[in-house]
């Protein structure tokens, strides 16, 4: 439990996040935590669905439930003056869900709608497509995070109950609320709303190890009638813990990040002007996350881009940064923490990462030094471990791809 | 009621207008060690002459390009120095610059700023790659069933207003605009008397304006330039555009002309979306942001309840001359779009036959209220939300908003519910998926 008061506005955010996301469902099951989390404010053993909509319409909120690989967050801003309420039907919708075989039906249709959507979308088809790539069918990260029409409709009742009841426990979440708040008064209310909670925690899982050492792969997914194609393009890199971390931060900074994109951003977009977007985004979480170059561009300039990303991938991976780049990235990066606390639920978002990874009370703190111990070998040596052409995977997803690729 | 209260923030923001024309708006908020910068100029697509459509979002990316004293590849690295986030963006009323960082780039951020009206550099080459990364920008967008169906919804309600082409342009205007067309718009849109710079952060208003003269203070007045105003003719019957592409799912679009935030009727129209599809943030960024509370909205119980549609949404702007009021609606897979266009209507003349009752009003107040305090969340978002009214409606109806918002009855939403959709005065699109390979 965390909370911390701000000034800004008189509103709170409160943010519930829980180790209940994807990874915990099967295969076979692939969608559970997704469809779970969606029903979950849709009626509880306290109040009905029509009660829950009718007291958060009323005053003005909208509780988000999202799933992501390993979490799954209850979320939502509400008024100051309305925290009591809000904070119960929260605690309420976490603990005594019923999953009524209407909302499952409701529920599953709107899911299924969605998955079919997200396969119209070729961005989304590529970050998939290579996420299957990197981690294979036997690691949950290589798995669709909505699962598929077929499991969808493969999912029982008994197995969202059951999902509900193994991994929805106390020992696993984390409540964090912030905003214009009497600290004391709401550690007291959120005790009375949990202290007859008890269940044992939920059984640790182990992820599958990884192969990073995989040859160059490469998909193509057609999709008629699209005028773009998007390319995902990646790697396997390390794991949040890792002491590599913040060498591999810095990193990914100078290569698709900083300024418009990195130095990706500048040869495909500025350069060359074949892109609105160019840039590579890093993911570290419990298991090794994925370092992904993405960028959408002309049917036509499909191989002119991936050339473009092979060459940046390599030079950074062979020759290095420059000394003058990891400085500047360096300075950027110490100097953007103040805007991780601009907004409460930035707040939230960032005292919660440090109680999942057990990062410390006082990371916001200790966190610049971590950036400066930063040595410039170390930044080269990452580049030089995780950025190898031959070992990439690569998806794309557009129109006419006959011919295409790598 | 105190202008402080009405708009939720903590005191009166401070106005002042330097002698070249340039209006610059501060207000302080300590509770960071931020700054937000926010440079507005009048002018978006509404602004631009056939054969020219998109050239105000093209002059936006041009200024990102390099200015006399900025070399192009340092304008990204002045901000990064400080941790700061920067970008732009183009609509049809306006275009707007930001910069958020510590408080001690504040000389810096106005710096780029300065040079931006000035002094844009529009380098024949830098133009001519940045129209492929603008047609890149335009072909992500034609991916989006939704975007397409939007962009020919709002072509086909517009007859003669400038309102009716997308802001990013069509494709035949970027392939045939030349660097000259670019540098004539911006020279004649980038003064001082047509731009507004709000700093909103932990800086004292004395301070702040100081800074504001020093770098503002040299560049060159000129007259204000003078916006076409195009008055859209009534549409005297319904109008229909259908899609048939590849595609999985299908979507429906319906809108209606909307009053400007001027007019009388605006507010209650912005309760009569709130009661339709749940109130989201009133104006173009923060209707984004965030997750709108609907569950008890009309249109989400008669249409997403039901099973036709597995999400609905509204959406009405504030604009400065009359745009439209549009519902985009997704078809739950296995139900026709004629079956969720006969459902949508149904629950629209229901509303226009018996009007809206006091609770759903006071809900929607309510609701709206809520959001008036959720957007003034971080120095970035109040210092938008102040400039975009200024830019867009004119001084004065900022410190108004709430008030307005509480003093509309349950009589004026439904009257406005009936008098503005119309049956013959709709635009209706469709988007039919067709099954790839079928």
């Amino acid at each position: 439990m965390i909370v911390q008061p701000t000034s800004m506005a008189p509103a709170v955010t409160l943010n519930a996040s829980l180790l209940a996301g994807g990874v915990y469902e099967s295969r076979e099951l692939s969608g559970l935590a997704y469809l779970t989390g969606r029903l979950m404010d849709r009626g509880t053993e306290r109040r009905s669905a029509e009660m829950i909509a009718e007291q958060l319409d009323d005053l003005g909120v909208a509780l988000r439930v999202t799933t992501t690989r390993h979490l799954l967050g209850v979320s939502c801003t509400c008024l100051a003056e309305d925290l009591d309420d809000v904070l119960s039907i929260v605690v309420d919708v976490i603990r005594r869900p019923t999953f009524s075989e209407e909302e499952i039906a409701k529920r599953r249709a709107e899911a299924i709608t969605t998955v079919r959507q997200d396969e119209d979308n070729p961005a989304l088809r590529a970050a998939d497509t290579l996420a299957e790539l990197l981690y294979g069918p036997h690691h949950p990260y290589g798995w669709p995070a909505k699962g598929t029409v077929e499991s969808l409709e493969r999912i029982q009742r008994q197995d969202i109950v059951g999902f509900h009841a193994e991994r929805v426990r106390p020992g696993v979440l984390s409540l964090a609320m912030v905003g214009d708040l009497q600290p004391d008064r709401v550690v007291d209310r959120i005790a009375r709303e949990l202290e007859d909670w008890a269940a044992p925690p939920p059984d640790a899982i182990e992820l599958p190890a990884v192969s990073l050492a995989t040859p160059r792969r490469t998909r193509l997914i057609e999709m008629p009638g699209k005028s773009q194609s998007d390319i995902a393009y990646g790697f396997i890199a390390v794991r949040r813990l890792d002491p590599r971390y913040y060498a591999y931060w810095m990193m990914n900074n100078i290569l698709g990040q900083y300024g418009l994109g990195g130095r990706l951003g500048e040869n495909i977009r500025e350069r060359q002007g074949m892109a609105y977007y160019a840039f590579s985004s890093f993911d570290a979480s419990f298991a090794e996350g994925p370092l992904v170059v993405r960028a959408g561009v002309n049917p036509e300039n499909v191989t002119r881009a991936l050339e473009a990303i092979d060459h940046e991938a390599r030079r950074m991976g062979e020759e290095g940064p420059t000394p003058t780049e990891v400085e500047a990235t360096r300075e950027y990066l110490v100097g953007s923490i103040p805007r991780m606390f601009e907004t409460n639920s930035s707040i939230a978002v960032f005292l919660q990462m440090i109680e999942q990874f057990g990062l410390g009370l006082d990371y916001a703190q200790q966190l610049p030094g971590h950036l400066r111990a930063v040595t410039f070998d170390e930044v080269r040596a990452a580049a030089r471990d995780v950025l190898r052409p031959d070992r990439a995977a690569v998806a794309i997803a557009g129109p006419s791809m006959a011919s295409r690729g790598s | 009621m105190p202008a402080s209260a009405a708009t939720l923030l903590s005191a009166v923001p401070r106005e002042s207008r330097l002698d070249n024309g340039l209006k610059v708006i501060v207000h302080p908020v300590h509770t960071a060690p931020l700054v937000s910068l926010w440079c507005w100029y009048r002018v978006g697509s509404r602004d631009e002459r056939p054969g020219q459509t998109g050239v105000s979002h093209w002059v936006e990316h041009m200024n990102f390009k390099g200015t006399t004293n900025i070399p192009r590849d340092q304008m990204k690295g002045i901000v990064e120095r400080f941790g700061g986030m920067w970008n732009g963006y183009t609509w049809i009323d306006q275009t707007a610059y930001v910069e958020t960082a510590g408080r001690d780039a504040l000389d810096q951020m106005l710096f780029i700023e300065a040079e931006r009206m000035g002094n844009g550099l529009y380098d024949q080459q830098d133009c001519e790659s940045e129209r492929t990364v603008i047609i890149s920008e335009l072909q992500g967008g034609e991916n989006d069933p939704e975007q397409l169906l939007d962009t020919e919804v709002t072509a086909t309600a517009f007859r003669a207003h400038t309102y009716g082409h997308p802001t990013i342009g069509w494709i035949e205007d970027l392939r045939s605009m030349s660097r000259d067309d670019l540098h004539a718009h911006y020279r004649r849109f980038y003064v001082p008397a047509n731009s507004t710079v709000v700093i909103v952060g932990d800086v004292e208003p004395d301070d702040a304006l100081r800074c504001v003269e020093r770098e503002f203070g040299n560049v060159a007045s000129s007259p204000a330039p003078e916006r076409t105003t195009v008055i859209e003719p009534p549409q005297i019957g319904e109008r229909r555009v259908v899609l048939e592409r590849p595609g999985t799912i299908a979507y429906l679009k319906a809108a209606w002309h909307a009053p400007a935030v001027t007019e009388a009727d605006f507010f209650p129209m912005l309760l009569l979306d709130a009661v339709l599809t749940g109130a989201k943030g009133v104006n173009l960024w923060s209707s984004f942001r965030g997750t709108t509370p609907q569950r008890k909205a009309r249109l989400y119980t008669a249409l997403v309840e039901r099973g036709h549609a597995s999400s609905v949404s509204g959406a009405l702007l504030p604009t400065a001359q009359p745009f439209l009021y549009a519902i985009s609606l997704t078809a739950m897979k296995g139900t026709s779009l004629q079956t969720l266009e006969g459902a949508l209507f149904d629950a629209i003349d229901d509303l226009r036959a018996n009007g809206v009752t006091d609770v759903e009003t006071a809900r929607a107040r309510r609701q709206l209220r809520a959001r008036l305090v959720f957007e003034n969340d971080s120095v970035t978002n109040i210092a938008h939300q102040i400039g975009y009214f200024e830019t867009v409606a004119g001084p004065g109806l900022f410190p108004e908003l709430l008030s307005r918002i509480e003093a509309v009855t349950p009589e004026q939403v439904s009257g406005v519910a009936r008098r503005r959709l119309d049956k013959a005065a709709r635009t209706i699109g469709w988007y039919q998926p067709l099954e790839i390979g079928a």
